[in-house]
């Protein structure tokens, strides 16, 4: 046995110290199931690994700030975004301090000369427009500000009604199951055979345009994915041992659904929603710029676009703006919520 | 293989039963909508506006209108369009189809294509500067809306570098270019990810390390173990897919002024034309439902697990 | 006999986000050609990472930190991963512990069994079917030219580790691993399966490692058997020593909580856990379970003390300066029925 030859160490044969070979009791055990990595809760343990993920991070940060400066609209906004003045029509950005051509109220003419456009139309030496104005007159800045902030309240509350309506729905399916959980896959299966944009666009021809309209279009379709989830979770769930030991344990159904289920549940309903919250941007972007969203004057990312679009050979930045940040939302949404897809379930990602 | 026909037969049933209820919804919702369908109502007389109700049938109570809706449904007759010189729906729609399905198809096929390779190799390269690179772009194709895409695409290649006609459909090869690029980012990028996923799943999973216990390379063991596995699943975003194609094809066909199923719909629903928005809205159900059985059938081919064991009921 | 693998003081860590855990820590022992060894320890203790790291298929975040792994007289550490590939399935084999998830659902039975024989020994279609129905007959499969062209869902849970079987013995490996086989089998199929690596053993001269917490397995199967506890073998000797005179108290508790025809009163459990790997005690990781602990072992890791030419085992108690202790009744019994049955065979010895 060459191999442990030279493993056996001189230590066999050394003295040591007749003390050293004491008995000592077996007391230290408690000592010994010390753990030494921290142990953690489900939710610390995905903060853990969201905080690690770089992009999501950022996009948090970014969505903060977006959020915090679209809600605070009509506190910041330079100008009033519906207040057309005929003869602002068209500015090209205009930023105190700043003298580069096309930040500075200069446009182009005929391709090359470079004028100012702002003294040209005798605009008032100190008004500035950060980003211009668009065809009407419109401060584009305070447009995007009030817009964005109209799309983010659409998107929240869209996701908020598929929350709610998504998770009772797939609860009472996944948990009851049998009969019920059957005719409520099948009242399901019909659902998902109808495209949502067609039932959407339907929902809006027969309301009246505005807000809540959308909202309740986008509400009726958006509710089923997350059903899905939540019945598939809970089935899984409800056959797991730890709800039998608490149903054989004599707690009442109800009160293992709420303190199991929703705790467990917590991770796939709020990956879910974060993916519906861009989903819900996008259709109301995509209703405005099909031209059945939110009606005029008041403007969303989407109307903005669909403005832009109209002058975009002339004026290409009024479009770009709103979709500039239209698509920043809809980056850092997606990235958050990869981000905590992969927190929650570690088995997606290494 | 009986129970699988019985199965199938009961997804067929099941599928009638969707149309049926979506027409109806249709019908009834289309009776819901706010004024009358003539865009010119208020140079109409009332006398003007009774003839034109008695020749397109809305004089007759509405369960009466129901039932010859229905019926000429079977026959395949979707009404008459109020707009574009009262054509026929069914004729109006098989005019347009042709392009919507060819833009439809090739922007599958390529971003599925795209998608898958990028997917897969995002998974190998798992955790490598690859995988961020890949899983960013299958992020942008996702965030990025359809019609800002096609804007972009228009300005770059059309505008500004002049390699493509802007917008101008002759049905050709060349001016489907841009719209397919349009409407492939999607695709690709669902499929990208989704195939990332599946593909992460599969590598770690036991048959795997043990193909590797063969001998086989990595890559090897990717490709004859791994894809096959991974890409099965990719079959069941195919409906979501084929809902999102027609969602960007209503933009995309605008965008490039391409006459399709899509730029039809939003010119139907501009102009309230009743009969043309319940047709397209059946057609993209029929289609749907139609896809979402083929998916099934697929599946079952595909994968030998159900193909013996397929049960019947879910 | 022979050495055709030699493991000398290997070290694996892994990264974790809590620090790097010293799953292996200073593992050796050789395997003889034609002969099986068993390495048996509790979940956690390292046996299936030993195993893996032999294959080199362990994963990303696993680092050899030091040590050779003997194969052929090359060292597999310093393998590339074109060496590995021509290595593994062809000379190196492995058995997986779940047969329900170790095949590929989407592939033949054919296919899987012959991917191996194509790749290594270039057969050709017709060879490979041929030497497959034969592998398949070797592994008791009925049926087999039916059956091969079969899906694995087709398929019970001991047929389909009987394939996993025919895998690895496919190309006659000098050495295949068994990471615990029978595990996740039921326990009459798992008496089959044992039964089949028995005949197999009589059949071919493959060298075998057979991983396990089953002590009661490792009887049946091996002639030496490995004793592992917290990334490092603490007994090792054939199977008889083992049984018979074991030395390390950890030995002496696994012994006692294995159930015997014999046992009358309650089954004997170890007290405590295993210790936390990421932070490994320096003495004896053991000790704090130890009833028979000493300050050195508290101390210093004990080196591996030679009680016979097979026979070592790492603990304090065989320093010549320990106190004579008193172990368990039920190892003194086991002792004792050893010192016959070693008596007995030196008389055989001698009469020849």
């Amino acid at each position: 046995m060459s191999t442990h030859d030279n493993q056996l160490s001189s230590n066999e044969h050394t003295k040591f110290s007749p003390d050293m070979f004491e008995q000592v009791t077996a007391s230290s055990t408690e000592d010994n199931e010390k753990i030494s990595a921290p142990s953690l809760s489900f939710l610390q343990d995905s903060w853990r690994r969201l905080k690690k993920n770089k992009a999501a991070v950022i996009s948090l940060g970014i969505l903060a700030v977006i959020i915090v400066l679209a809600f605070s609209a009509p506190l910041i906004a330079p100008h009033n975004p519906y207040t057309q003045t005929s003869g602002h029509i068209s500015l090209p950005p205009k930023i105190p301090g700043i003298n580069i051509n096309g930040l500075n109220g200069t446009t182009k003419a005929g391709g090359t000369e470079v004028f100012d456009k702002y003294a040209q139309m005798g605009v008032d030496e100190d008004t500035y427009y950060l980003l211009g104005t668009d065809s009407l007159g419109r401060d584009l800045l305070s447009r995007i500000l009030y817009g964005t902030r109209v799309s983010l309240i659409i998107a929240f509350a869209a996701a908020l009604f598929d929350l709610t309506i998504g998770v009772t729905y797939g609860l009472i399916s996944g948990w009851l199951g049998g009969r019920i959980d059957n005719i409520m896959q099948r009242i399901l299966e019909i659902l998902s055979g109808v495209p949502n944009l067609v039932v959407v666009i339907l929902t809006l021809l027969v309301l009246k345009p505005g807000i809540t309209s959308i909202i309740i279009a986008l509400a009726i379709t958006g509710w089923i994915p997350m059903a899905r989830i939540v019945r598939a979770q809970t089935l899984k769930l409800r056959n797991q041992e730890y709800i039998l030991a608490a149903q054989t344990l004599g707690e009442s159904s109800i009160k293992i659904a709420v303190k199991h289920l929703i705790s467990n549940l917590s991770g796939v309903i709020i990956i879910q929603t974060m993916f519906s919250i861009p989903s819900a941007i996008f259709f109301e972007a995509f209703l405005s710029f099909i031209g059945i969203g939110i009606p005029a004057p008041f403007a969303s990312l989407g109307t903005l676009i669909n403005d832009g679009y109209k002058t975009f050979q002339f004026i290409p930045h009024l479009m770009w703006y709103p979709a500039g940040v239209l698509c920043v939302l809809m980056i850092s949404f997606n990235l958050l919520a990869d981000g905590l897809r992969d927190a929650f379930d570690p088995k997606m990602k290494d | 293989m009986k129970s699988y026909l019985k199965y199938l037969g009961k997804r067929v049933f099941y599928m009638f039963i969707t149309l049926f209820l979506i027409a109806s919804i249709t019908f009834f919702l289309s009776q819901l909508l706010p004024g009358t369908p003539y865009s010119n109502e208020d140079k109409l007389s009332q006398e003007q506006i009774e003839i034109m109700n008695e020749q397109y049938g809305l004089d007759k109570p509405v369960p009466v209108q129901y039932a010859i809706y229905m019926g000429g449904l079977v026959k395949g007759d979707l009404g008459t369009s109020f707009q574009f010189d009262n054509t026929p729906v069914s004729k109006l729609l098989s005019t347009r189809i042709g392009p919507s399905l060819q833009l439809g198809f090739q922007a599958v096929v390529l971003g599925t294509f795209i998608g898958i390779i990028l997917g897969v190799i995002a998974a190998m390269k798992q955790n490598t500067w690859v995988d961020t690179m890949a899983t960013f772009f299958a992020i942008l194709g996702r965030s990025i809306p359809n019609f800002v895409f096609a804007v972009l695409l228009q300005l770059i290649f059309a505008a500004k570098l002049g390699w493509l006609p802007i917008a101008l459909w002759d049905g050709g090869f060349k001016s489907s270019i841009l719209p397919t690029l349009a409407l492939a980012i999607g695709p690709l990028a669902d499929s990208a990810r989704f195939v990332r996923t599946e593909m992460v799943d599969v590598l770690s999973s036991d048959y795997i390390e043990l193909a590797r216990a063969k001998g086989l390379s990595r890559w090897v063991v990717a490709f004859k173990h791994g894809i096959r596995n991974a890409l099965i699943p990719l079959l069941t975003i195919l409906g979501p897919m084929a809902v999102a194609l027609m969602t960007g094809s209503m933009v995309v066909e605008n965008i490039y002024a391409i006459p399709g199923i899509g730029e039809q719909f939003v010119k139907s629903i501009t102009t309230n034309d009743y009969p043309t928005i319940m047709g397209v809205t059946i057609l993209y159900s029929a289609m749907l439902v139609l896809i979402i059985l083929v998916v099934d059938i697929l599946y079952s081919v595909v994968d030998p697990r159900i193909r013996i064991s397929a049960k019947g009921g879910d | 006999m022979s050495n055709i693998l030699e493991v000398k003081d290997l070290n694996i860590s892994f990264d974790t986000y809590a620090g790097k855990v010293q799953a292996i820590r200073g593992v050796s022992f050789d395997l003889k050609k034609g002969e099986t060894l068993a390495i048996v320890g509790e979940s956690g203790s390292g046996k299936s990472v030993t195993s893996r790291s032999i294959m080199r298929l362990l994963s990303q975040n696993a680092n050899i930190e030091k040590g050779q792994i003997v194969f052929d007289g090359k060292d597999l550490v310093q393998a590339s991963e074109k060496e590995m590939q021509a290595i593994r399935g062809k000379r190196i084999a492995m058995i997986f512990q779940d047969p329900m998830t170790s095949l590929n659902p989407t592939m033949t039975i054919e296919k899987q069994i012959s991917e191996p024989l194509k790749l290594h020994q270039k057969m050709n279609r017709a060879q490979s079917r041929k030497r497959t129905l034969q592998l398949l007959e070797l592994v008791g499969l009925p049926e087999p030219e039916k059956r091969m062209k079969q899906y694995p869902h087709q398929f019970s849970g001991g047929q389909r580790q009987r394939i996993v079987i025919a895998i690895a013995l496919a190309c006659n490996p000098d050495i295949l691993i068994a990471d615990e086989p029978t595990t996740a089998l039921d326990v009459t199929i798992q008496a089959q399966i044992l039964e089949l690596m028995k005949e197999l053993q009589e059949k071919i001269d493959t060298s075998i490692i057979f991983i396990t917490h089953d002590l009661g397995v490792v009887a049946n199967v091996a002639d030496r058997v490995a004793v592992m506890y917290a990334g490092k073998f603490v007994e090792m000797g054939t199977v008889d020593e083992v049984f018979y005179n074991p030395q390390h108290p950890y030995t002496w508790g696994l012994l006692a909580s294995m159930p015997t025809l014999e046992t009358a009163t309650s089954l004997y459990a170890i007290p405590g856990t295993p210790p936390d790997l990421l932070d490994p005690p320096k003495g004896d990781a053991f000790a704090p379970r130890n009833e028979y602990a000493m300050k050195i072992d508290t101390e210093l890791a004990p080196p591996m003390f030679k009680i016979s030419k097979s026979h070592y085992a790492a603990t304090w108690l065989l320093h010549e300066d320990a106190p004579a202790i008193d172990p368990p009744q039920e190892i003194k019994a086991r002792q004792q029925l050893y010192m016959k049955k070693f008596a007995g065979r030196h008389n055989d010895g001698g009469e020849q």
